[in-house]
């Protein structure tokens, strides 16, 4: 209520602007989106709203297929210099899209990604101090600290492979960081340090709790996303922390970096990018004009995908994870020049029992507890994709409003089929001016998957002195064997038995063909186990080592010692045969000259597994009894102390002896029988 | 609590239940992963195949294969870190049929909460302890007991607490809660307490022992009814064996309790939705703990299910006849350590004295491994001999090695090193003192009531015996008091203490069978009471019937 009372003068504010505005240039004002629209919109895809009329009135449906994205992105960079040409400033670009996938057992798996573009060098000597889409708090770390990539996430649950197959964009529970530093760094360790303060700052999370004993240097499994050969291992830190939890106060900070994320951001670039009114262009086709404005003005507190994130139906789910990713890209297919990309993802999966009695079918309205109405004005691609692959002819579940606008894409070694909204579209949204996507289920099945890489992990033994860790990997191809590298890091109270590790498949020893070890120091720093093993088709390997439990010092237990310590997911990185490769016997209709070799794109994709953190329970002195001894303690010494100061401090004096027992009762009585007393 | 307000899954509770009439048990283990995937669990299952030492009688099974079958609930937004369990034997026949019914409602409904912080594992467990020693086994990937199963697909992460459930018929009076688990060891004191306030929450009668709690404790027959009620405690304990299927977990340090539906013909009836109610809020409060139970005691006796008595009152008791042993030690101490009189045979006296003591030492402590191992061994040869039954002929066996055992030490001895001489006895029974002083500290530390019980009839035994005492009354003496003689009348005891007296035949038969059950919970589930009586207190007995014995 507070927010719509606030709301009202703002509106009025905008509706006089804009009407002065609409006074003042209507010519430019409506010409020029036009010719912007017409510019930026695929050719194809006019001809196909065209189409998709005709179609509906004649009642029948004909799909389309969209432009792969390539292309699209290739168009839209082909005409923004055009629309931007007068601009001196760098240029940026701001893209966001909305994946949903029906998953097999039934969840629905939603995954945001908003992309910003920004060509500029943050480390060349001129200070960058102008910002527009590129989020100034990390423009300011990326240069402070000379960072040439990072990849922090927060996640809150654990994602199911065996129920929702492979994630776009996997992470472990709790926050990780990852981050490559330039080579102009001197000092790593205290950048590193300096820097997990700062976005402990900026991310609202305990970051701040990454130091020494839990940040390793993978050799291996972390290699740099983006452009760049330097690979020197040096410059690369790696730390969770698998216990974090995460909650609204991370989403907040991490919204803000959007800019459609909040409030202000969206007034003040409405009336920066003066060029961009494409709120007008839409009210002008609307029939009411001024209604317009207000229902514009209103909804444009937060506009596009960003609407969505809401805390309260974001955390009503089974698997929450938002991320951030900064890397230097290259900025056209020469890669002469270089820009940098923010990548801000969240994935969320909702639970298919926890919503409807009974009842299985989603909306956005239903998951978000909002719909759309607009995309974000300063995003140049806005888009929701709807995985149909399992449902080519709708008899998984149904989907409306039907869209005939369709894309294909190579997703985890997968063709996968999407059936595409642009939300920069005005017919997207239909009569009622607001997209509310609804998927209704038909067939209630809801069976194991068989991943092709799979991992899990687990404490085995009983007792506080010894234990072992388990780490199982699945491989279920059937004919493939592929290698894996694994990445454990393990807190130093977890003292490794390093000359235990056995790696076992399908019974037989399996010898890694590359081992780096790193010991730990106590209360320095962690275990480091690097190993790339070759996973057999077909199998489960084993990786076993055993360990044994320190008996830390008081000081160093946490508050709540017998919830148990974690020990972070381990990193299981892969190259794993694609699936598609893996239909030889060409079931599919294909040309027969494109059939014989495995196609190179196909043949194989990256993985990247994350094992469940252990909590594992260490030697734990009833911390009860030690509260007893200083209670204790404290008494006696108070007492004792009392009296021995009150003896050395009280000065003695030789008093007057008042009359004895006998002396009063003689007194008594003399006073009765009228006698002087003695 | 949800469970009672929402008439509609009131209603299909009771359905299930009424469905889950017909009989169901002996594992319909397809039913079982079906309906709990249609509750929307993650659900696994485990095989497991057992050839027991000898055939269980008691349970009439041998060479047992199960299934057993659970379902994961995850937690939404856990990382899989942590669980809690809820168990339900599924036993041949349809005792349990009620359990497994109120397990999968349970299932059902908790499913479609989202306050779920831990995973909550549903496992009905084929042949009860048998079944559970497997998926225990497997879910910490140890062996112990050389149990075949097939590994584990699916874990929630370290085990937090576990309920099990029985309910044996389809009306409940009263739920008792039975915490004796394997070795004598308890799950935290916490875990009573929980149960016993939801009981009094919910308005549900609630014993432990199978005894209500009574309200006058100053009358004489209160005061009696608890001391009942604790004795019960200290024999369940004593025998060291899991009283239910949560006693395996206490191994892992897993708090545990098995809660057991009772029919005792009252009016008050409860039905399944209270018991539900009543697991509900019992599993939300284990769920919102961030710590594992640890606050209150791990040793304590119950004369009630609100009071109890803690270990800083009860070892005092112990403390105070282990004190005898060791001042007739420090008595003997002495005595040896004064010069005696006559110095000249001193230097004759010392060499015997060290053989003296070492080879009754050895020889008893061969009597007792003999006791620990020819039962088994011997059984084939035994039935092809004598018209027994294997059970039967691992029983006599050891009562036979057992006998033997009292004839056997003193003859060799005498036979090895001729006439004891005065100092050499009591250098043997300085040393068996402080071996029994020793012996019953450690096992009173792990189980209280054994190593009382085990005090109160070792102790004045050894504390009186000397070669001077009167032969055949000492030796009556020794015999009623000695290990074999306890646990017979501890037999008796404990079926005068439930209120189901026996005759002496039915007594004996009973014996015979608790020594059997003995044997096999060592072999199944690493009981560690028929060793530790075989291989250490029995010889030890053994040392002061020596000393009986000595001239």
């Amino acid at each position: 209520m507070a927010a719509h009372r606030s709301c009202r003068p703002v509106w009025l504010f905008i509706l006089c602007s804009f009407s002065l505005f609409i006074i003042a240039g209507s010519q430019e004002t409506t010409v020029a989106p036009e010719q912007h629209a017409s510019v930026l919109d695929n050719p194809q895809t006019a001809a196909e709203t065209a189409e998709q009329t005709a179609g509906e009135s004649g009642g029948v449906e004909e799909r389309r297929w969209e432009g792969t994205e390539v292309r699209d992105a290739a168009a839209q960079k082909q005409a923004e210099p055009a629309v931007l040409q007068p601009t001196p400033q760098p240029k940026d670009d701001f893209q966001e899209e909305l994946v949903v996938r029906p998953l097999h057992s039934g969840d629905i798996y939603a995954s945001f990604q908003f992309r910003t573009l920004w060509e500029t060098d943050f480390m060349r000597g001129n200070k960058v101090s102008h910002y527009r889409l590129f989020p100034k708090s990390l423009g300011q770390v990326i240069s402070k600290f000379s960072v040439r990539e990072l990849h922090i996430s927060f996640t809150q649950g654990y994602w199911r492979t065996m129920q929702w197959g492979q994630p776009y964009l996997p992470s472990p529970p709790g926050a990780e960081l990852w981050v490559w530093f330039q080579d102009s760094v001197t000092d790593v360790d205290a950048t590193w340090k300096e820097l997990t303060n700062v976005l402990s700052g900026i991310f609202c999370a305990s970051l701040n709790f990454i130091d020494s004993t839990n940040t390793v240097q993978p050799s291996a499994s972390f290699k740099p996303l983006g452009i760049g050969n330097v690979t020197d291992h040096r410059f690369l830190r790696y730390a969770t922390l698998p216990r974090e939890i995460v909650c609204t106060e991370n989403l907040t900070p991490w919204k803000k970096l959007l800019p459609c994320g909040s409030k202000v951001t969206v007034f003040v670039s409405l009336f920066i990018s003066q060029k961009d009114t494409f709120g007008i262009h839409l009210c002008v086709n609307a029939a009411s004009f001024s209604f317009c404005v207000l229902m514009y003005s209103c909804c444009s507190l937060q506009a596009g995908l960003a609407v969505l994130l809401k805390s309260e139906k974001l955390f009503h789910s089974s698997f929450h994870s938002q991320a951030v990713h900064i890397r230097p890209v290259c900025q056209d297919w020469q890669c002469k020049t270089t820009s940098w990309e923010l990548r801000q993802t969240l994935n969320v999966v909702f639970d298919l029992h926890n919503s409807g009695q009974g009842k299985r079918e989603w909306s956005l309205f239903k998951m978000f507890s909002r719909t759309l109405t607009e995309a974000c004005p300063l995003a140049s691609s806005s888009k929701i994709y709807i995985d149909i692959t399992d449902n080519p002819e709708g008899e998984q579940f149904e989907l409306s409003p039907a869209t005939s606008l369709l894309s294909q894409a190579m997703v985890l070694g997968d063709r996968r089929t999407f059936s595409v909204y642009d939300l920069t579209q005005q017919d997207t949204f239909g009569s009622v001016r607001s997209l509310n996507l609804l998927i209704r289920w038909k067939s209630t099945e809801g069976d194991m998957l068989r991943p092709l890489l799979h991992a899990e992990r687990y404490v085995a033994g009983y007792g506080l002195q010894t234990g072992e860790i388990h780490t199982l990997m699945y491989n279920h191809h059937p004919y493939r064997s592929f290698p894996v590298l694994q990445l454990d890091s393990v807190p130093w109270y977890l003292r490794l038995y390093i000359h235990t590790l056995t790696v076992t498949s399908k019974g037989k020893d399996n010898k890694p063909s590359y081992i780096h070890y790193q010991p730990s120091k106590d209360r320095v720093r962690p275990h480091l186990l690097e190993m790339l093993v070759q996973l057999p088709p077909n199998s489960v390997t084993e990786v076993t080592v055993q360990f044994e439990r320190a008996l830390l010092k008081w000081t160093e237990y946490t508050p709540d010692p017998n919830h148990g310590f974690y020990v972070g997911s381990s990193v299981i990185s892969s190259l794993v045969p694609s699936t598609v490769a893996m239909d030889t016997n060409s079931t599919r209709e294909r040309p027969l000259f494109s059939s014989f070799f495995p196609c190179k794109e196909e043949s194989s994709y990256f993985v990247r597994v994350y094992t469940e953190p252990l909590l594992v329970n260490l030697p734990t002195p009833d911390f009860s009894m030690p509260y007893n001894v200083i209670c204790l303690t404290c008494t006696v010494v108070a007492v004792g102390y009392g009296s021995l100061y009150n003896l050395l401090t009280r000065s003695f004096q030789i008093e007057e002896p008042s009359p004895g027992l006998a002396k009063r009762i003689a007194n008594v009585i003399r006073k009765m029988r009228g006698v002087p007393p003695l | 609590m949800g469970l009672l307000s929402d008439p509609n899954r009131r209603r299909a509770l009771i359905n299930l239940l009424t469905r889950l009439n017909a009989p169901i048990c002996g594992m319909p283990v397809e039913w079982l992963v079906k309906t709990m995937q249609a509750r929307g669990l993650e659900v696994y299952t485990q095989r497991f195949s057992r050839t027991l030492p000898f055939p269980d009688e008691n349970k009439e099974r041998y060479m047992v294969k199960g299934t057993n079958v659970y379902g994961i609930l995850r937690a939404p937004r856990a990382p899989r870190t942590e669980a809690l369990v809820l168990s339900a034997p599924c036993t041949p026949g349809d005792n349990n049929n009620q359990a497994v019914g109120l397990l999968l409602g349970l299932a059902q409904y908790f499913r479609n909460q989202i306050y779920w912080a831990k995973d909550i594992i549903f496992l009905v467990n084929d042949h009860d302890l048998i079944g559970m020693q497997a998926w225990l086994e497997g879910y910490h990937h140890t062996n112990t007991t050389g149990m075949d199963w097939s590994p584990l697909q699916g874990r929630g992460g370290s085990i937090q607490a576990a309920l099990s459930l029985e309910l044996s018929s389809d009306v409940v009076t009263s739920m008792d809660l039975v915490l004796e688990g394997l070795n004598g060891q308890l799950p935290n004191l916490d875990l009573a307490n929980l149960f016993y306030a939801f009981c009094q929450k919910i308005g549900v009668l609630c014993t432990i022992q199978g005894k209500l709690q009574r309200n006058d404790w100053d009358s004489v027959s209160g005061y009696s009814h608890a001391v009942q009620t604790m004795m019960l405690m200290v024999m369940k304990q004593a025998s060291g064996r899991p009283w239910g299927d949560h006693g395996l977990f206490l191994r892992y340090h897993i708090e545990a309790a098995t809660i057991k539906g009772i029919n005792s013909f009252r009016q008050y009836k409860t039905d399944a939705t209270t018991i539900g109610r009543l697991l509900e809020g019992m599993y939300r409060k284990l769920n919102n703990l961030l710590e594992r139970l640890h606050q209150s005691y791990f040793f304590y006796l119950m004369p009630s299910l609100s009071h109890f008595v803690s270990i800083g009152y009860y070892m005092p008791a112990f403390g105070l006849l282990a004190v005898i042993l060791l001042l007739r030690a420090l008595d003997l101490w002495v005595q040896l350590a004064t010069p005696p009189p006559t110095t000249e045979d001193g230097i004759a006296d010392i060499d015997p004295g060290v053989l003296s003591v070492l080879t009754p030492l050895v020889i008893s402590h061969l009597t007792g491994a003999a006791l620990y191992m020819l039962p088994i061994r011997f059984q084939e040869m035994a039935v092809e001999h004598f018209p027994v039954s294997e059970t039967e002929a691992v029983v006599l066996t050891a009562i036979a090695v057992y006998t033997a055992g009292l004839a056997l030490p003193h003859n060799t001895h005498r036979l090895l090193s001729g006439e004891g001489t005065e100092q050499g006895w009591r250098v043997l029974k300085l040393v068996a003192l402080l071996y029994l002083a020793v012996l019953l500290g450690c096992t009173a530390l792990i189980n209280f009531s054994l190593g009382f019980i085990l005090a109160l009839t070792l102790v004045p035994g050894a504390a009186f015996v000397t070669p001077h005492v009167p032969k055949v009354l000492s030796a009556f003496v020794l015999v009623i008091l000695s290990p074999a003689c306890t646990l017979l009348f501890s037999v008796f005891f404990f079926q005068e203490l439930q209120e189901m007296p026996v005759s002496f035949l039915d007594g004996w038969l009973l014996y015979l069978s608790v020594i059997s059950q003995g044997i096999l919970d060592h072999f199944l589930y690493g009981s560690l009471v028929y060793p530790l009586i075989a291989l250490l207190v029995y010889p030890c007995w053994l040392l002061f019937w020596n000393i009986l014995f000595w001239k």
